[in-house]
């Protein structure tokens, strides 16, 4: 809270932006994410596509796991529909990309629905065991249904296009994954200002109360299960349009932990969090990458280090956070906010 | 329906589904003890089959001096992460714990990458070869021997829990925290030893299951089964882990055999989808009841 800050009025005290300084900070931060494609090289690009599909699949996963409390092991599935649906409707309806991605999320939005169904009567740790067998069936219907999945070979796709315009580069990707990212995450954020996303914290923060207050459980938990695997889906699609092909393997269930990793070591229930989870989780691996690159001239062997030096990091990050900062990056970013809004002063 | 081929798929797949029975037990006493469901007893199997590995293959010890050192390592590594890692969890919610035993799980799959590579190994042969018939039936032998030791391990566990001063202390532990701590028990050391005892017994099932199949550092995938096995059992029930075990064993070999090797996890997780659904608590758990 800042000093000096009383709020007039319910609206102002509900504004996503309260500060005119934190208007200033918002506007400078779009415009910077509008220049850097014009800046940055091909790699560059390539790292801000990947951070955006993230961005997307963890604000979903926030909404479900650090907002309503549902655990879910299941992302990576849910983006595997979304994936799925965009490829096969590139290749054989031919629609623009705005409708594709749609109805991914949609279809994702329904599977969720659908898995989300045993929630009624397992919760906690049972849930995620659910959401696990979920993937697991999912997994064995992406790599056997061949006649619509292709099977194990997969799907490749046409590039993204809309009004004769085709999306084929990173750069052009760019512009549809991070516009697409903000909304999203905006949405959410509007949506914890209304009843229903009220209705998912206070399930969250204990189900039976929020029962007697009068939420209705089943249809709020599988409101919380669509509406993350919207996410999911939108995100699996354009995971679909960025590479271009999509496999059983591209949705391992590794993927689904990468997710869940990413929004604790952001911070659970927090969007901000989820943003510097999945630019986190995502950067982690490229930084390793250069560490290795720059010491491969001393140490030859080091490339044969770095994928079990990165699965050893992952791990200990997880634990690390866990243990040691349960808030998350989110907490560090609060901490940091704070030293500068207060210097001179500690506290 | 070739009936003597159907014998010898169910024979493998019981004993297979003993290892399983085995697992699960080593899971069970670590969740009954301290409410943990450990996502990483796979790849604690492992570390341990990696360890027999070393001291059997690269150290050239016999396999029956290796066997207890590696089974041993295991179980100091189960203690070794309740006290680093799971101890400072006290009291936070159970997915955050859940989700460090993830953690856990993906750290030591880096650790064994990096200290045996991450290609495929074979474990020295240790079991006796000749072939094993029961009737008509032929049986592999390392899946014979394999069930045998591993069954000869859990009647001693089933025995030391029902009568030793140990067991009883866990099981206290288990069925009343607060009043366990109030008649003296040290419930931290139950903590540790249940780790301990549920790490011995994955490591245990995790020589055997590698003598016959084979090590990898995928091989931690086994933890799903094991999943399956406990959830379908009742996570809190060692007889559920039992009866689970055996019946998740024999219809994943039969499934594997019957209609191919992709559909051994669909047909297992079918049942867990099932179980969820009627009997969220499991065939053997006890059904909490909650208030607010």
């Amino acid at each position: 809270m800042r000093i000096g800050d009383a709020k007039q009025n319910y609206e102002a005290d509900e504004a996503i932006l309260s500060s005119s300084t934190q208007k200033i900070w918002f506007a400078l931060f779009l415009l910077a994410l509008l220049i850097f494609p014009f800046m940055a090289d091909s790699y560059l690009m390539y790292l801000g596509c990947l951070v955006g599909i993230a961005v997307i699949s963890t604000t979903g996963l926030n909404i479900l796991t650090g907002f309503t409390g549902l655990i879910s092991l299941g992302q990576a599935g849910f983006m595997g529909v979304g994936g799925y649906t965009v490829a096969w409707l590139s290749m054989n309806t031919g629609l623009p990309f705005p409708v594709t991605l749609l109805l991914a999320g949609l279809l994702a939005a329904a599977v969720g629905i659908l898995v989300g169904l045993p929630s009624l009567r397992v919760k906690g740790l049972y849930l995620a065991i659910a959401t696990l067998a979920a993937s697991v069936f999912l997994h064995f219907i992406f790599a056997e249904w061949e006649s619509v999945t292709g099977g194990m070979g997969g799907l490749s796709l046409e590039p993204a296009h809309l009004f004769g315009l085709t999306f084929q580069t990173d750069f052009a990707m760019y512009f549809i994954i991070v516009p697409l990212a903000v909304l999203m995450v905006l949405a959410a954020k509007n949506v914890f200002r209304t009843r229903i996303g009220r209705a998912f914290i206070a399930i969250r923060d204990r189900d039976i109360s929020a029962e007697i207050l009068g939420i209705n459980l089943l249809h709020y938990k599988l409101m919380s299960f669509a509406l993350s695997s919207f996410y999911a889906g939108v995100a699996g699609g354009l995971f679909a349009y960025f590479f271009r092909v999509v496999t059983p393997e591209s949705f391992p269930l590794s993927m689904s932990i990468f997710y869940l990793a990413a929004v604790i070591v952001g911070g659970m229930g927090n969007l901000l969090g989820g943003i510097l989870g999945a630019a986190f989780m995502t950067l982690i691996p490229e930084v390793l990458q250069l560490l290795t690159a720059a010491l491969t001239p001393f140490y030859p062997n080091a490339p044969i280090f770095m994928s079990p030096m990165l699965e050893i990091i992952f791990g200990a990050l997880i634990v690390g956070f866990l243990i040691f900062e349960p808030h998350g990056l989110a907490e560090i970013w609060h901490r940091i906010r704070r030293f500068f809004s207060l210097w001179p002063f500690r506290n | 329906m070739d009936w003597l081929f159907f014998g010898e798929i169910s024979l493998a797949g019981l004993a297979m589904g003993g290892l399983y029975a085995l697992i699960g037990l080593g899971f069970v006493i670590i969740y009954k003890a301290t409410r943990v469901i450990n996502f990483a007893i796979g790849e604690i199997m492992m570390f341990a089959a990696y360890l027999f590995l070393t001291f059997a293959g690269g150290m050239e010890m016999s396999p029956w001096i290796a066997l207890p050192l590696a089974v041993l390592g295991g179980s100091i590594l189960g203690g070794v992460i309740e006290k680093t890692m799971i101890r400072p969890m006290l009291g936070e919610s159970s997915i955050s714990v859940v989700m460090v035993t993830i953690g856990i799980a993906s750290i030591l799959v880096g650790l064994v990458e990096l200290l045996w590579g991450a290609d495929p190994q074979l474990l020295p042969g240790f079991l006796p070869r000749k072939p094993v018939f029961i009737g008509e039936m032929y049986l592999a032998p390392k899946i014979a021997y394999g069930f045998l030791i591993g069954a000869a391990l859990l009647i001693v566990y089933l025995l030391y829990f029902r009568f030793s001063r140990g067991g009883v202390a866990l099981r206290a532990t288990a069925s009343d925290q607060a009043a366990a701590y109030s008649m003296g028990i040290n419930v931290r050391r139950v903590f540790n030893l249940s780790w301990v005892f549920g790490s011995l017994a994955a490591s245990l099932a995790g020589v055997l299951v590698a003598a016959t199949g084979g090590l990898s550092p995928q091989f931690g995938a086994i933890g799903l089964s094991v999943l399956v096995v406990v959830i379908v059992g009742g996570l809190d029930s060692i007889v559920g882990a039992l009866v689970a075990g055996i019946f998740i064993g024999w219809l994943e070999t039969v499934a594997g055999a019957y209609l191919g090797g992709e559909y051994r996890m669909p047909a297992t997780f079918a049942v867990l989808a099932v179980i969820l659904i009627f009997r969220p608590y499991g065939l053997f758990g006890t059904h909490e009841i909650e208030r607010v």
